[in-house]
């Protein structure tokens, strides 16, 4: 039998865990501060203090959700009896050989670690939050372009779309938008058929418009984003991805409650880069490189794409880092209210939920992740307003 | 500026319309309705039976008609069952097929009916949205005049030690949504086992076990510093830094304007500068950013009423959703998208009237 630990004990295991992290830190840290100024506005982040502090901290959960494998100290899912509730530092009763003799930050109401859920919850969060952050990008910058560059018609339609999405409260749209009931009538199926159409669109107008003049290489690029594009698209969308009808399986399948979430998510943000986008095209479009680019006969998509969106990349870029941490704050809205998410998912939002039960007694299980979800937020706005300082000095 | 003021009107009244028209279809999708017959008549159905069901209560039919019975603009939906007693959408208790009225939706002021409460939908709107004023009110008491000083404050010496601090105090609060501070406060403040109340319970301090109380629902009967504290501040804290760092943009900026350098050129002392010549121009901004912060008061409303237990119009929303209760869902959403839609129209106008470059213009 083990003795329970003491907050200093606690503390120096769990640094000890995350060892591969630090690890990893070291030399991302070590490599970008030797050649910060060959790196551009990425080597320029460590010029800011915040900047720093926040690409720390963005870094840190990084490299915790790719080796989340070597720091747990158990399996998330497993539960040991008489840890219940159990506080941190508590060693586990009677462990078989080889299983880690401590619940390090304590156990949930169903006996299970919370240190190791919290650490697989890195990757379920960092595993959406970016891709779908990605998505709502592509479907802003792919509306918002036109929308901004020939007005007219076109921008009152999809500005009044875009104002009807935001006019919604997110919870309620969630509410709507992510049950069984959806997802047993087949809308989020057909909501991702449209979303996920854009990333394709937006590619094959990228290269078609550069390279209209090359004909041989236009034709192998638009080739390859159309096969890989629409091989995904049928895996992603329509769980109909062609290798699984071959035997070696699928590669692009999505579980179509996480389907259903990720398609909310991407939804209710689009409207926000559409926005942005257009106001950054309205503003750009007047300069004379513009000018200069519509007399030289360039199509409307060349400059769309090639010149203006460029030139819109620093604000795109801060609001990206942004928008990333309030996806991570909707994707823990969602798993808060329970929806569209395993009950055993390790996801911080819903383990937040689950805690919050027994608050008042036992706070250990919802602190944990809710700690560190604001510390990932953090990170990133920080990250954002780094990037914001150093553009600006451009 | 009238012209102006009706064509936003008319805007609002279409998106509310097309808002409203999307609820309506995504409440009543055939599931939810095939859930609410077996609800409402057996589990136990055979899908023959939840047809007639659905048929003799007015679900079946289009979307359309349904939508415009619903909204009051269509004649209510009337069956004549097999032994000939009619009913209908309009036809309540007290009422015959002659005398019922043809019309009765939400514009004539026919909520329906809650499932999930057993009472009419308006009563328990009407309770509920009473529940959330009180807690708006408190919220907004407490968020404005923090988040407006703060920012008029680290706006006013940019870069100053004063500004990184609030700044960075700014940027913290933006990265706690609701159900973390939430969580944060009652470990801290309303636990018996963690966090300051133990101490002050041990060395006599407080006479209960915890200082604040982790739930609100006393608060529903008479409100005290004790049970509303920890919410109002919870739902404050994330508009805070966001309101905070746009009036500390809008004040650098106003900082940086040749009048206020010719003021301080003239001799004015920096505080005259500041209240009488910066404060107005800066307000302007945040005054537009307060009143889009609605929508997001009302899902912080809706998180922290769920997890404070505050029976209002967050806690009800949630019920009639997690119920499957469409009445009450339906009356939900109609609130809270006029709610949002209002609050745009005000800031829209409201910043036309406050900044005097539009407004004579």
């Amino acid at each position: 039998m083990m003795e329970e630990l003491s907050w200093g004990g606690i503390i120096a295991r769990i640094l000890w865990q995350f060892a591969p992290v630090w690890l990893a830190m070291a030399v991302v840290f070590a490599v970008s501060t030797r050649y910060k100024r060959k790196l551009g506005l990425y080597g320029k982040l460590f010029d800011s203090n915040a900047g720093m502090i926040g690409f720390a901290i963005v870094l840190f959960w990084i490299c915790t959700a790719l080796f989340a494998t070597l720091i747990i100290t158990h399996d998330p899912l497993a539960q040991i009896s008489g840890m219940k509730n159990a506080l941190p530092g508590v060693p586990v009763k009677n462990p078989a050989e080889g299983v880690y003799p401590w619940y390090l930050f304590g156990g949930d109401a169903l006996a299970r670690d919370v240190f190791s859920r919290m650490v697989m919850g890195a990757r379920d969060v960092l595993k959406i939050a970016p891709a779908a952050t990605i998505f709502a990008f592509m479907v802003g910058v792919t509306l918002g372009l036109p929308a901004g560059y020939f007005g007219g018609k076109l921008d009152t339609f999809l500005s009044f779309l875009a104002n009807l999405v935001l006019a919604f409260p997110v919870i309620l749209l969630f509410y709507l938008l992510v049950t069984p009931e959806i997802i047993e009538i087949g809308i989020p199926k057909w909501f991702a058929a449209v979303l996920f159409l854009f990333p394709i669109l937006f590619f094959v107008v990228l290269f078609d418009s550069r390279f209209r003049t090359n004909p041989a290489r236009r034709n192998l690029y638009v080739a390859i984003v159309l096969l890989i594009g629409l091989w995904a698209y049928a895996g992603l969308a329509f769980n109909a991805d062609p290798l699984q009808y071959t035997g070696i399986g699928p590669v692009f399948a999505m579980d179509p409650n996480l389907l259903n979430v990720f398609v909310a998510v991407v939804f209710v943000n689009s409207p926000g880069v559409f926005r942005i986008v257009r106001g950054l095209v309205m503003d750009i479009k007047s300069r004379d490189y513009v000018a200069a680019g519509q007399t030289r006969g360039e199509s409307p998509w060349y400059i769309m794409l090639w010149e203006i969106l460029p030139n819109a990349r620093g604000p795109l870029i801060v609001d990206f880092c942004l928008r990333i941490g309030y996806t991570t704050i909707l994707l823990g809205t969602l798993g808060f209210f329970g929806l569209g998410v395993s009950p055993e998912s390790p996801d911080w939002g819903s383990t937040i939920n689950s805690g919050r039960k027994l608050l008042a007694l036992f706070p250990h299980p919802a602190l944990v992740p809710a700690l560190a979800l604001m510390s990932l937020v953090l990170g990133l706005n920080l990250l954002a307003d780094g990037l914001r300082e150093e553009s600006l000095k451009d | 500026m009238s012209s102006f003021i009706l064509r936003r009107i008319g805007v609002m009244l279409l998106t509310a319309l097309a808002l409203t028209f999307i609820v309506f279809m995504l409440t009543n999708l055939p599931p939810n309705l095939e859930k609410l017959a077996k609800s409402e008549g057996s589990v136990r159905m055979s899908d023959e039976a939840v047809e007639s069901w659905l048929k003799n209560n007015g679900h079946s039919g289009s979307m359309v008609t349904r939508y415009g019975q619903w909204l009051g603009v269509v004649p209510g939906w009337v069956t004549t069952a097999e032994d000939g007693t009619v009913r209908g959408r309009c036809i309540t208790a007290g009422l015959t097929p002659e005398t019922a009225p043809r019309f009765c939706g939400i514009l004539q002021g026919n909520w329906g009916w809650s499932t999930v409460f057993k009472q009419p939908v308006s009563q328990v709107l009407a309770r509920s949205l009473g529940h959330t004023g009180l807690l708006m009110l408190w919220v907004m008491i407490v968020m404005v005049p923090t988040a407006l000083a703060l920012g008029v404050l680290s706006g006013m010496r940019e870069g100053s030690r004063t500004d990184r601090v609030l700044s960075t105090f700014a940027i913290a609060s933006t990265a706690t949504p609701e159900y973390v501070s939430g969580v944060i406060f009652i470990a801290l403040l309303a636990s018996a086992t963690t966090g300051i109340s133990p101490m002050l319970a041990d060395a006599g301090l407080i006479s209960g076990k915890t200082l604040f109380q982790g739930t609100a629902t006393s608060a529903m009967d008479g409100i005290t510093f004790w049970n509303f504290a920890l919410p109002v501040m919870t739902i404050a804290l994330y508009g805070i830094g966001y309101i905070a760092r746009m009036t500390r943009a809008s004040m650098t900026e106003v900082m940086s304007q040749q009048y206020i350098r010719t003021a301080r050129l003239k001799g004015v002392g920096f505080r005259q500068v500041v209240m009488k010549h910066a404060l107005r121009n800066a307000l302007i901004a945040p005054f537009t950013v307060i009143m889009l912060q609605f929508p997001w008061l009302l899902n912080g409303v809706v998180i922290v009423e769920t997890l404070f237990n505050y029976k209002g119009f967050g806690w009800t929303l949630v019920q009639a959703a997690g119920n499957n209760d469409i009445q009450m869902l339906l009356a939900c959403s109609v609130v809270a998208v006029f709610v949002v839609l209002l609050t745009q129209l005000i800031s829209d106008i409201g910043y036309v009237f406050l900044n005097p470059r539009i407004r004579l213009s």
